[in-house]
């Protein structure tokens, strides 16, 4: 098979990611999905720190670090300067879940409302993994953090962000996922040619906060795909499209007991997400078949 | 020029857009909402090219403000209060990241309980996050406060942020007579905003990355360097101002100081009133003067030591209060004077809280009290509050 993925690299090498970082992996597609007319803007996340402290730069293209809860606002800001200067180019707003599900849902949600013209990228950690792997509205039912311990491990389930994006009417919501390299570049760049508020959420395994190994990074990811934890999908003008329907879907367990974070999980509570999650999966197909 | 009478709200829009900024984020807010309403109608009426950005809070206004910014664009907006709190943590980041945002303020007190009238506590709370503050006394001066702002953030010995603060009420919906200047006379003065170092793909650069200890103290370093540097600057401006518009500006104006024993400052609209309240002590024979600063930061201290250390005692009032010490501008003035050989007795009076009217008679008692100290030889009772209601207590 002939590999589509762009050679150039807009991502220097040397960041001190943790091994395994599926963070880093993503921000490398996006940006060879996009190239070098991209500005970035980077809210309080683990890519504060990734993208190096005063005076590097991991990336090779203008880059704004923001407040944690801003990352969409300063976004618009900047395409609204742009627009003023006669300038064409993408504007891509790059948060963490926490900087999206939680700290940043009100700016989040009224750019989408206004359909600002920028790209929004979530890549999803699950928990606020900068700090130290506390529980964020994005981590799972029954997950570990050290704001959910053992004892009382999360007690709701993940917040659905592409269905809240997908409520306010934007022309582009998808998910992606680090594994799937071929079909993000692709969601990527399909944005790029979109004008409006468009939204990707990636999942982006994180050993140090999963408890995983890090060389299990791609394979969690799959995984996730796989057992329909996390469904890759795009919803366009509000028409959903189904990208990968796995024919006979992995049982969660699977998924799950590569993490230490779901170490303490009992037979029930994985019978309970696996209903879940077969439950979910049901709900988008039939939105898939109605809209 | 042309004479129009116009509120005060009105009078800061008319100064944003003889501006012509690019991009103005904006969130309505008592007593500054004429200000988005007044630019919404300006680009919709094509007198205006600026991109608008109808946020959601005003945290998210300054935010937009600090993307346009940082893109060198030239950009404004305007607040008060609650909005003014909200947004602190990125007023602190516009300061720091070293870019030219004018706001216009209408200055109203903060919540609890809540209130919509005029006092200070919404910028002077605001003090410590690095952004330059001028007070106006009037809708003129708001106006043309606008004008020299963007004049001095812009200066690259500055690179810093503003507030325009005119007062909620007694300013922002009074109608004044107002001289507008001509565009024409506007572009001249100031130049489109041309930044060295601006995000630009063709040299890409990465703008805020996180300061390790090796190298934080520097960059505040140069941040309190340039907004000291500012106090040059805004005199150079005033000066240039003074030729092209024929209006005069001083960072502090003194009225009858020469021989006064009693000096009051005071911040705002109230400072016409303290004019007013002199006159009448003046043909009663007490030697009593005013000053008001236009300029709270930077701290125009020398000027105050200047023309007060040979009065007998200093009356500062303060439309703002830290509890737990005093008015802020007191605490500032007596800080100047603390290396000084010998200093006038400082007094302080906090005052106008909350939309409380200042009048004349709110002098006279503070020119009683003052001259009291005077005649004791010390100040018993350095912070009082002016015109108490003692009945609801």
């Amino acid at each position: 098979m002939k590999l589509t993925i762009p050679e150039e690299e807009l991502m220097y090498e040397g960041t001190v990611d943790c091994q395994g970082c599926g963070a880093g992996l993503a921000m490398r597609y996006a940006l060879k999905a996009l190239g070098k007319k991209t500005f970035v803007v980077i809210p309080a996340c683990c890519w504060s720190i990734i993208a190096g402290p005063f005076p590097y730069s991991a990336l090779q293209v203008p880059l704004y670090h923001t407040a944690f809860e801003t990352a969409a606002v300063v976004s618009a800001g900047i395409k609204a300067a742009l627009d003023m200067k006669g300038i064409d180019a993408t504007v891509m707003a790059w948060a963490g879940d926490g900087g999206t599900f939680d700290i940043g849902i009100q700016a989040l949600s009224a750019v989408a409302e206004r359909n600002d013209d920028i790209i929004y990228v979530c890549y999803d950690n699950e928990a606020y993994m900068n700090t130290g792997i506390q529980r964020s509205s994005a981590t799972p039912y029954k997950a570990w953090t050290t704001t959910t311990p053992r004892k009382y491990p999360k007690a709701r389930p993940k917040k659905n962000i592409d269905e809240i994006l997908v409520a306010h009417d934007i022309p582009y919501v998808a998910t992606a996922s680090v594994a799937y390299p071929e079909d993000f570049i692709r969601k990527m760049k399909k944005a790029k040619d979109i004008k409006g508020t468009r939204f990707i959420h990636v999942l982006a395994p994180c050993p140090t906060g999963w408890r995983s190994l890090p060389e299990h990074t791609i394979k969690l990811a799959r995984l996730a795909v796989q057992t329909n934890i996390f469904p890759l999908y795009e919803v366009e003008n509000g028409k959903y499209k189904i990208n990968i329907k796995p024919k006979n879907p992995k049982p969660v367990e699977e998924y799950l007991k590569l993490q230490g974070r779901f170490r303490h999980l009992t037979g029930e509570d994985i019978k309970e997400i696996q209903e879940a999650t077969n439950k979910k999966w049901k709900k988008l197909l039939r939105k898939e078949e109605f809209f | 020029m042309a004479k129009i009478t116009i509120r005060g709200n009105m009078a800061t829009a008319l100064g944003a857009k003889l501006c012509r900024p690019d991009v103005v984020p904006a969130y309505p807010i008592t007593p500054s909402t004429l200000f988005p309403e007044k630019i919404s109608e300006y680009i919709a009426d094509g007198e205006m090219d600026a991109e608008m950005i109808r946020v959601e809070s005003e945290h998210s206004a300054m935010s937009a403000c600090i993307g346009a910014s940082a893109c060198g664009a030239r950009v404004c907006t305007a607040s008060a209060s609650q909005g003014i709190a909200l947004m602190s943590e990125m007023m602190f980041i516009a300061a720091g990241m070293r870019l030219p945002i004018v706001m216009a303020v209408g200055n109203r007190a903060l919540s609890a309980p809540i209130n919509i009238w005029c006092d200070h506590q919404d910028t002077i709370s605001q003090r410590d996050t690095g952004w330059l503050q001028f007070y106006a006394e009037k809708n003129q001066e708001g106006l043309d406060l606008m004008i020299i702002a963007f004049k001095v953030c812009e200066d690259k010995r500055v690179l810093l942020p503003a507030t325009v603060g005119i007062d909620a009420f007694v300013l922002t919906h009074t109608i004044e007579a107002v001289d507008v200047p001509d565009q024409k006379l506007v572009d001249e003065f100031l130049p489109k905003y041309k930044p060295e170092l601006y995000l630009d793909p063709s040299k890409p650069m990465t703008f805020g990355s996180f300061g390790t200890p090796e190298f934080y103290q520097e960059f505040k370093y140069a941040q309190t360097k340039a907004i000291e540097k500012a106090s040059e600057v805004i005199d150079e401006v005033f000066a240039e101002f003074k030729e092209k518009f024929g209006r005069e500006y001083k960072k502090i104006t003194p009225y009858k100081c020469e021989d006064a024993d009693v000096i009051i400052l005071t911040m705002g609209s109230m400072s016409g009133t303290a004019r007013a309240a002199v006159n009448k002590m003046r043909e009663e024979g007490k030697k009593v003067g005013c000053c008001k600063l236009t300029v709270y930061r930077p701290f125009p201290g020398k000027e105050i030591v200047d023309l007060t250390k040979n009065a007998r005692v200093i009356a500062v009032l303060d439309r703002d209060i830290s509890p737990g010490f005093g008015g802020a501008l007191y605490g500032e003035v007596a800080a100047q004077f603390i290396n000084e050989s010998k200093h006038p007795l400082i007094t302080n009076y906090i005052i106008g809280l909350g939309g409380r009217d200042v009048l004349i008679e709110d002098f006279e008692e503070i020119y009683d009290k003052s001259i009291d100290a005077v005649k004791k030889g010390r100040v018993e009772k350095p912070v009082e509050w002016i015109h108490l209601n003692k009945e609801v207590l």
